[in-house]
């Protein structure tokens, strides 16, 4: 094996243990009534144990797999995705440590386990660096960001655990809906990555050619079915479908198209989940929140702020700079990802000086911790496929 | 003005909620309270008590948290949106006509209201930067405002506080009849956890790691430090930024640098190839095709002799020669010089040959430098070419006049006289690539074209920033600030015991409970005194084990 | 108390009005930076020394005392073609009368400017700019761009784009020494 197969196999191993350390911390939480009995306390050390052991096989897929690029592994967007996933687990290892809160292991794996998921949606091979990569800031400063991000990521696991406990999911409120909205969307993610694979094996991929903005002819390969077609669209594979349905030269069909068959598969699942248990997702999992200490969940996630949010400052803001300086000659250039960092840094910086004033403590700062989770992943997806800047990769 | 006079006979001065020195509670509200407030320790915040003069409601105004955290709301919302579409900066346009056809040929209506609306230059308009202003003077205010009491009441603080101060704290315990000193050991063991223990009689002050309580204010310094270090840069001089295409081999002067001059030795462009790439990277190679591996631009810098006056550099001394790459500029002075672009093979000169068209025979090679063309070619033994005119950027005729549309020679076109020894009159062409016109009727000869020398341009960034030390420090005070208030919290262990038995124990913290929750489980471990409650949290039945976080 | 509360004023208007002329003054010259060139109406020209096609050092410090009409065209633009023969007409006016006229090409080629200055009959002084570097401290944009130069050495107008016989004839008048 070379030593790539051996860090493909290494991410392989990493993440199914973090399946099963969340199938060990659910028994933790669920298996008596008590939060500190001993058999709990087992199950939650089984739980820790397997988690550091997939920790140890994701470290072990990141060094081989730097070593054998020769560049840190942080340089398209599933190395980047791949390496947020690994961090999400040493910020949620860095926090039981200190909490020991079965519940959050519950919660923040799966996370995890579906951004590994996702980021292996996306060419795995890997690439040598383009010149603007090439220097040692690409490692530090995306790895600072991502790690400081990942630990910011375990206080919305904490505001989610604070929320699924605390709402009433009898009664129909505001609250009510948005939290399942939340566990709607996690359904979505997976209903991209279910719809990716399934294509992948089953949908031979097929070439268009169409006309873009500027009126230039270009050929675009679509690796799922088209629903949505390119500006002026024929097809140029044998045999293959002509789009349902053509966009203008200003929307990227093809994305659109991954976007909705995401969506598309992601609701079948979701109305099928519904179906099958017959409950509303965060009353599905409501039961396995209800030992929590509430007080410490609401401490947890502002502790996980106030560690996460330096080194989020320094990694995606001063590194950055720094690297944009010797890049770019300016260490500010009002970029779209910078912008969104900005937008990160500020958004938590509000939540610090909320956190100040009474009554933004507890729900609301549960809220908040979700947004801000949404603002980050916001700036690592959305930012990428939709507004395309010096930062796109791949 | 009136002050507060506290039954404990302290005076204290208008708007404190809790006495300064013993920690009973002065206003109507917060004897209301169960728990006290403790944010700035209740001191009176100069702000809040004085609102006469319009000067004092400014200051007013942006001294509160919460005026702060709008505008700090408006700067994010309005960054935000100004990422919906590109800003100008990043758009293909010389002039704002040319950006305004841009945003609507390519957004539509949208793109031409966000134009108008200015939001496509949002980062340098002026609210956007008076909203930024805004924050820095509401950092600095807000800081003073809260630093100087904060600070006094720290240092004033005394060891034995009023029960009532004690009872209002979130953690809290007290237990009776306790005959045996509760004191000795806790001081004991709060020192093992590296408390700073004081005592008198009968109360005890353990405290640990106020200094975080300035990590707010430091980082906040260390932004004033920043923002101030930007504002900087609209002094002329401090701040250089150019831009410039340079040609190989040609030397210009350097935007910004007046005195400098650079010289393009050569561009190189690489790519990166299967064979000679480390064999992991030959999947991605395959799958992408080209991916380059270099840019760089080799430059000689030089400086003009003759400085005191622009135009003739005199002679040029070189300073030094080197590569700017990308991510590796060349630096001279406080300047730095960036790869940022390029254009690959623009025409820099064609070989010709006279040529009989009927026989096929040739007289002679001569290649015309487009840039800097000679009026005359000699081929010998009687043949020679002059060269009449010359159309860098050929674009057609205008009233039989050939026309060019820029110096640059994207599409040349000569307009020559061929003299041959057979002819007493020369014969005119009109030549181009790959055409030829003939005038004044069919001539005997023509310029047959024999090969096409072509350069690389580069497009380079002149720039010069003297505020980056400034926004270094500003950077690290506010990173040092940041990381002091986050990475550490002010605890607080008041114990206190009477003559009669009486015990009570009440601890605080700025933020992180469970650090001081687990110095007061260990303090009150194996004493008649219960575990301090957490008067806050209904579900307070943590218990806490050896092994679990200490620091 | 009520000396404390005059230093509190007196010390709270001082840090705002610093604060606010700081920056105040720092948007204005943000905001105006890119509408007005580096070099402005009122400013001294700065002296520039380049060799004409005659072989003549021209330099601007040389013509103190002499309006300059400084023209920066280049052999590819039509309003410089178009203007160029009003410019030489009113050179020919005004040349006995204190007004210097200089025209500067962007970097072109001998042959061309030689060739150019022969097709349009241009008898005032030509220079190159071969380093761009006098185009560069005078922050030239657009072509044709000239400026108006009085006998003191002050600019006193900048012109972008074409002119009319009459407008070089009124600019030339403009910078007559009296």
């Amino acid at each position: 094996m070379t030593l790539i197969e051996w860090s493909s196999s290494a991410l392989f191993v990493a993440f199914v243990a973090y399946l099963v350390a969340t199938i060990f911390f659910g028994g933790a939480v669920k298996s008596s009534t008590h939060e500190k009995t001993a058999t709990n306390k087992r199950w939650g050390m089984y739980g820790f144990t397997v988690t550091i052991i997939g920790f140890i096989a994701n470290l072990t897929y990141f060094i081989t797999r730097w070593i054998a690029a020769g560049h840190a592994p942080v340089s398209n967007l599933f190395e980047f995705t791949a390496a947020f996933g690994m961090m999400i687990v040493g910020a949620f290892i860095l926090i039981y440590s200190m909490y020991r809160i079965a519940a959050l292991g519950l919660f923040a794996l799966p996370i995890a386990v579906i951004i590994i998921a996702y980021a292996s949606m996306f060419p795995t091979d890997v690439s040598p660096l383009i010149p603007a990569l090439q220097s040692y800031w690409l490692t530090i400063h995306v790895i600072t960001a991502a790690l400081g991000e990942a630990i910011l990521a375990i206080s919305a696991v904490a505001g989610l655990i604070w929320l699924l406990k605390n709402i009433d999911m009898t009664k129909k409120s505001k609250q009510r809906f948005w939290i399942e909205a939340v566990m709607y969307v996690l359904i979505l993610v997976v209903g991209f990555i279910v719809s990716t694979t399934i294509f992948s094996v089953a949908y031979e991929p097929v070439e268009y050619s169409y006309v873009d903005v500027e009126g230039a002819e270009q050929t675009i390969e679509y690796t799922k079915p088209a629903l949505f077609g390119m500006n002026e669209s024929t097809v140029i594979t044998e045999g293959a479908m002509q789009p349902l349905i053509e966009m203008p030269a200003l929307v990227n069909a093809k994305k659109l198209t991954t976007v909705v068959w995401s969506i598309l598969i992601g609701s079948v699942l979701y109305i099928l989940l519904r179906l099958i248990l017959r409950k509303r997702l965060a009353e599905v999992v409501q039961p396995f929140t209800k030992k929590t200490n509430s007080q410490l969940l609401d401490e947890i996630g502002y502790r996980s702020v106030l560690i996460g949010f330096p080194v989020f400052s320094l990694g995606a803001l001063i590194f950055a700079m720094i690297w944009a300086h010797e890049a770019w000659g300016r260490f500010w250039g009002w970029d779209p990802k910078e912008v969104w960092a900005l937008i990160t840094f500020l958004f938590y910086a509000v939540y610090l000086h909320l956190r100040l004033t009474k009554g933004w403590q507890g729900e609301k700062s549960a809220w908040l911790a979700l947004i801000g989770f949404i603002i980050i992943m916001f700036n690592l997806i959305a930012v990428n496929l939709i507004i395309a800047g010096l930062h796109s990769y791949a | 003005m009136k002050s507060l006079e506290c039954k404990c006979g302290h005076i204290n001065p208008v708007g404190t909620q809790l006495c300064e020195s013993c920690g009973r509670p002065l206003t109507e509200e917060a004897i209301n309270k169960p728990l006290a407030d403790m944010r700035y320790e209740g001191s009176a915040r100069r702000s809040q008590t004085y609102n006469k003069t319009i000067i004092d409601k400014v200051w007013n105004f942006f001294s509160s948290v919460k005026v702060g955290m709008w505008i700090i709301v408006a700067i994010l919302v309005a960054a935000a949106i100004g990422t919906i579409l590109p800003q100008v900066f990043y758009v293909p346009a010389n002039n704002a006509t040319e950006a305004a056809a841009y945003y609507e040929r390519i957004y539509g209506t949208f793109g031409k209201i966000y134009n108008d609306l200015g939001l496509s230059d949002l980062y340098s308009s002026w609210w956007f930067q008076g909203l930024i202003g805004m924050l820095g003077i509401s950092l600095i205010i807000a800081s003073l405002d809260r630093v100087i009491p904060l600070y006094k009441s720290l240092k004033k603080q005394k060891v034995k506080r009023h029960s009532s101060f004690l009872q209002r704290q979130r953690l809290y315990t007290k237990a009776e009849n306790v005959t045996e000193d509760v004191l000795t050991p806790a001081e004991k063991k709060l020192k093992e956890l590296k408390y700073n223990v004081r005592r008198e009689d009968g109360a005890l002050l353990a405290e640990k790691g106020r200094f975080s309580r300035w990590g707010p204010y430091v980082n906040h310094l260390g932004l004033i430090i920043f923002l101030g270090g930007v504002m900087l840069r609209a002094i002329p001089g401090v701040y250089v930024d150019e831009q410039l295409w340079i040609r190989e081999g040609e030397t210009l002067a350097v935007p910004g640098a007046s005195g400098y001059f650079i010289q393009n030795n050569g561009f190189e462009f690489d790519v990166y190839d299967k064979e000679s790439s480390d064999e992991v990277f030959s999947d991605a190679i395959d799958r992408v095709g080209t991916i380059a591996s270099n840019y760089q631009t080799n430059l000689t810098l030089f400086e003009g002799a003759n400085q005191e006056v622009v135009g003739d550099p005199g002679e040029l001394e070189e300073i030094k020669s080197g590569p700017t790459i990308v991510n590796k500029p060349f630096k001279f002075d406080s300047y730095n010089i960036y790869q940022i672009d390029f254009r690959l093979d623009e025409l820099k000169a064609m070989t010709f040959n006279l040529e009989n068209k009927e026989s096929g025979e040739q007289f002679g090679e001569f290649t015309i430098d487009l840039i800097e063309p000679e009026p005359e070619y000699d081929l010998g033994d009687g043949y020679k070419v002059e060269l009449v005119d010359y159309y860098a950027d050929f674009t057609g005729f205008e009233n039989g006049e050939p026309q060019s549309k820029s110096p640059i020679p994207n599409n040349p076109a000569f307009l020559v006289r061929m003299y041959t020894p057979d002819k007493p009159e020369p014969e005119t062409s009109f030549v181009l690539i790959r055409e030829t016109i003939e005038p004044f009727g069919e001539n005997d000869y023509k310029l047959k074209f024999q090969a096409a020398e072509t350069r690389d341009i580069s497009g380079l960034t002149v720039r010069k920033d003297l505020t980056l030390p400034i926004l270094m420090i500003g950077g690290l005070i506010f990173m040092i600030g940041v990381a002091q208030g986050s990475y550490w919290n002010h605890r607080r262990i008041w114990i206190q015991q009477t003559a009669t038995g009486d015990v009570s124990i009440a601890g605080h913290t700025n933020k992180n409970w469970n650090s001081v929750k687990k110095d007061l489980y260990y303090v009150t471990k194996d004493t008649k005194v219960p575990r301090p409650k957490d008067q806050q949290d209904p579900e307070d039945d943590l218990d806490f084990e050896e092994g679990d976080e200490t620091s | 108390m009520a000396q404390s509360k005059k230093t509190r004023f007196y010390i709270r208007t001082v840090i705002l009005a610093i604060l606010v002329v700081a920056i105040i003054g720092t948007i204005y010259v943000n905001v105006t930076k890119e509408k007005n060139a580096v070099l402005a109406v009122g400013d001294q020209a700065p002296d520039f020394q380049l060799v004409d096609m005659d072989g003549n050092v021209q330099r601007l410090s040389d013509y103190k005392g002499q309006g300059v009409f400084l023209n920066f065209w280049g052999t590819w633009c039509k309003p410089c073609a178009k203007e160029m023969p009003y410019i030489d007409k009113q050179y020919q006016v005004f040349k006995d009368q204190g007004v210097q006229t200089i025209a500067v090409n962007i970097a072109e080629s001998d042959f061309k400017v030689n060739s150019y200055t022969k097709q349009y009959g241009m008898t005032f002084p030509v220079v190159i700019d071969r380093q761009k570097n006098v185009m560069e401290r005078y922050n030239i944009g657009p072509l044709p761009t000239t400026f108006l130069v009085d006998p003191d050495g002050k600019i006193i107008r900048i012109i972008q784009g074409e002119m009319t016989e009459q407008d070089v004839a009124n600019f030339m008048e403009e910078i007559k020494p009296s």
